[in-house]
């Protein structure tokens, strides 16, 4: 188990390394350049200028070197200031970045906890009623559109109802912890029933597959109750599977929570990206993807890690 | 698989009357073609209602729906109605569109890895694994907003709403051949030492005919249904980039970039943001029913549903 362990992390270092290389090639290739940015900024900036700041940050040279040389600086930590910011980039990401996490690990806790209980349910009775009609609401849950759901919301409890807060993360002049909560509220809420949907249905496969064993229905004839057979003797087997998706799904909870974000002028990490990209902030915008990208390849090798772990079988398999 | 075949007892029944059987997929795929024909009819329904989706009628700004205008109309005061029905028809051709191309590309990766085996298999399918794990949006949005001009890309499809289109599909379909190429190599593995594969060889059989005749109809049926549930994901990536203002450009307009006006509009006018969204929604959801009800038709073996 070691063994693979280790060649999965290789193998994620070097996704990771080619992933750097492709974002750092098509960010390259968006409109407009930096230097261009200041050449209409300052009506005193000449082409000679434009020459000497193109050379001076390498923009001149090939597209491997420049690779090289950010290469070599990102692993000493150096990834340069972003544009926009005016700061190192890792000092903007880090307040996003737990904005961000902070959004995602609650939707994520509140969307298992809707999933868990109702695809049980579901399970334990394939094609009834109850089951028609939870899975009708998985359907619908990953199938509107994330960037709609966030809007409806807006204009039901923000502007109908006037309950909530339409966007942002703070009340200016109260930064309370309700205030702030109350911000999150919507987000939160947008984010958990675009994933719940997805989760339940893994659930619901997993408990289906786990009620099918011979040790279920062993237990079954020798009279074990309907909910000790479930929480007991099928669930701890459903989970194995469902950890795996779950945790494989990190990267769509990530674009889930960009657009969710962009909606609602929630100052993540998803804001920061777009915004970065939009407005040719090229450091910003190469480390924030970075990481995005490196957390999720992370959350995939934990994903394998737990897998392993949960199932013996794979032991004796390998 | 005749009927007489469906109808024999202690016979499975066939995929149409499988299919049948699952009332929300034959709802979706009703429901499905109300919306195609109303937007393939979208001319007509111009002719009727005596204007078109481009009249900017600036003193009919914003107006509730009437006998003219079934929806109302927007804020430049064209018709809401004719504009969906002109956004249905982009979005609905990128989501087919970009879902046969993702489909296309993940066939031919699956099947040759399937069928070569060896090295090619095992970096295909890293390759593949990969792709599956990245973040997938970011990475959507720096490739829209990738200027075409500077890739040396002719400006025939750098520039223009039309190019969009077609960009658009192609970038969604840069990621959305994964499912298929898995699902096709593990079809081409498990036929691949078939004693029928195995005598067509041994006929002499070319190996174009084998893949043709043998194995493509025995890989079709799992790609079918992946590519029906993939064309609402390709709706939905379409949309949210186009929402982002990186996908569809104007005059053109699909239900995503209906969905970024109306964002500005929200507080005055909210009908403006319900009707595109919720097109969206029923038309990817009804995909996905179909799909699903598909699974279950064509290989109720592998299906999640007992």
């Amino acid at each position: 188990m070691g063994r693979l362990l280790l060649r999965r992390g290789a193998e994620t270092l070097l996704v990771l390394l080619l992933v750097s290389f492709l974002i750092y090639a098509l960010i390259g290739l968006m409109p407009g350049d930096p230097i261009d940015l200041m050449l209409s900024a300052d009506p005193r900036f000449t082409t000679a200028d434009a020459a000497r700041l193109k050379a001076l940050y390498g923009l001149d040279r090939p597209l491997l070197e420049r690779y090289f040389r950010w290469l070599q600086r990102a692993l000493t930590g150096d990834f340069g200031y972003s544009r926009l910011y005016g700061q190192p980039v890792f000092a903007v990401i880090w307040p996003r970045l737990l904005n961000t996490l902070l959004l995602m690990g609650t939707s994520f806790l509140l969307a298992l906890a809707i999933a868990i209980p109702a695809g049980i349910l579901a399970a334990m009775r394939p094609r009834s009623l109850l089951d028609t009609v939870i899975n009708l609401l998985a359907f619908a849950g990953f199938s509107v559109p994330s960037f709609w759901l966030s809007l409806m919301l807006i204009v039901l409890f923000a502007v109908v109802l006037g309950w909530l807060p339409a966007g942002g993360v703070a009340s200016v002049g109260d930064g309370g912890l309700l205030d702030r909560l109350a911000y999150l509220v919507l987000p939160v809420a947008a984010l958990t029933l675009l994933t719940a949907g997805t989760f339940l249905r893994f659930v619901r496969a997993a408990m289906i597959e786990a009620l099918q064993e011979d040790h279920i229905r062993t237990a079954r004839a020798k009279g074990c109750g309907a909910v000790r057979i479930v929480l007991a003797h099928a669930l701890p087997n459903a989970m194995i599977p469902v950890v795996t998706v779950v945790a494989l799904h990190f990267g769509a909870l990530l674009s889930g929570a960009l657009v969710v974000e962009t909606v609602f002028s929630y100052l993540g990490m998803g804001k920061l990206i777009y915004d970065a990209i939009l407005g040719n902030d090229y450091n910003l915008a190469l480390a924030a993807l970075l990481l995005g990208t490196a957390l999720t390849l992370i959350a995939n090798l934990l994903a394998d890690i737990v897998y392993l772990e949960l199932d013996p079988r794979i032991h004796d398999g390998l | 698989m005749t009927v007489s075949e469906a109808t024999l007892p202690g016979r499975p029944a066939g995929p149409l009357h499988r299919f049948r059987r699952r009332p929300a997929a034959v709802a979706s795929l009703g429901l499905l073609l109300v919306i195609g024909i109303l937007c393939l009819a979208a001319p007509l329904v111009a002719r009727l209602l005596g204007t078109d989706a481009e009249t900017i009628d600036l003193l009919g700004r914003l107006q509730p729906p009437s006998l003219a205008h079934p929806l109302g109309t927007d804020e430049l005061g064209r018709d809401v109605l004719l504009r969906l029905l002109y956004g249905g028809r982009i979005s609905l051709l990128v989501g087919l569109g970009g879902a046969l191309i993702a489909s296309a590309i993940g066939l031919v990766i699956g099947i040759l890895s399937g069928w070569i085996g060896g090295l090619f298999d095992r970096v295909t399918m890293r390759i593949t694994d990969a792709v599956i794990a990245l973040p997938l949006l970011p990475l959507l949005i720096v490739l829209a907003a990738v200027d075409p001009l500077k890739l040396g890309l002719p400006a025939a499809f750098a520039g223009g709403a039309a190019a969009s289109v077609l960009r658009i599909m192609v970038i969604v379909a840069l990621f959305g051949w994964t499912t298929v190429a898995r699902l096709a190599r593990a079809a081409t593995l498990s036929v691949k030492n078939r004693e029928f594969v195995l005598a067509a060889h041994a006929l002499g059989a070319p190996p174009g005919r084998i893949l043709r005749v043998h194995v493509l109809p025995n890989v079709a049926a799992p790609v079918v249904v992946a590519t029906t549930l993939s064309v609402g994901n390709v709706i939905l990536a379409e949309s949210v980039l186009s929402f982002l203002g990186l996908g569809i450009q104007p005059p053109l307009a699909s239900w995503g970039t209906m969905l970024t006006n109306a964002q500005e509009l929200m507080f005055g006018a909210p009908a403006l943001a319900l009707w595109p969204g919720l097109l969206i929604f029923l038309t990817v959801l009804t995909f996905n029913l179909m799909g699903d009800g598909l699974q279950e038709a064509l290989d109720p073996r592998q299906s999640r549903h007992p």
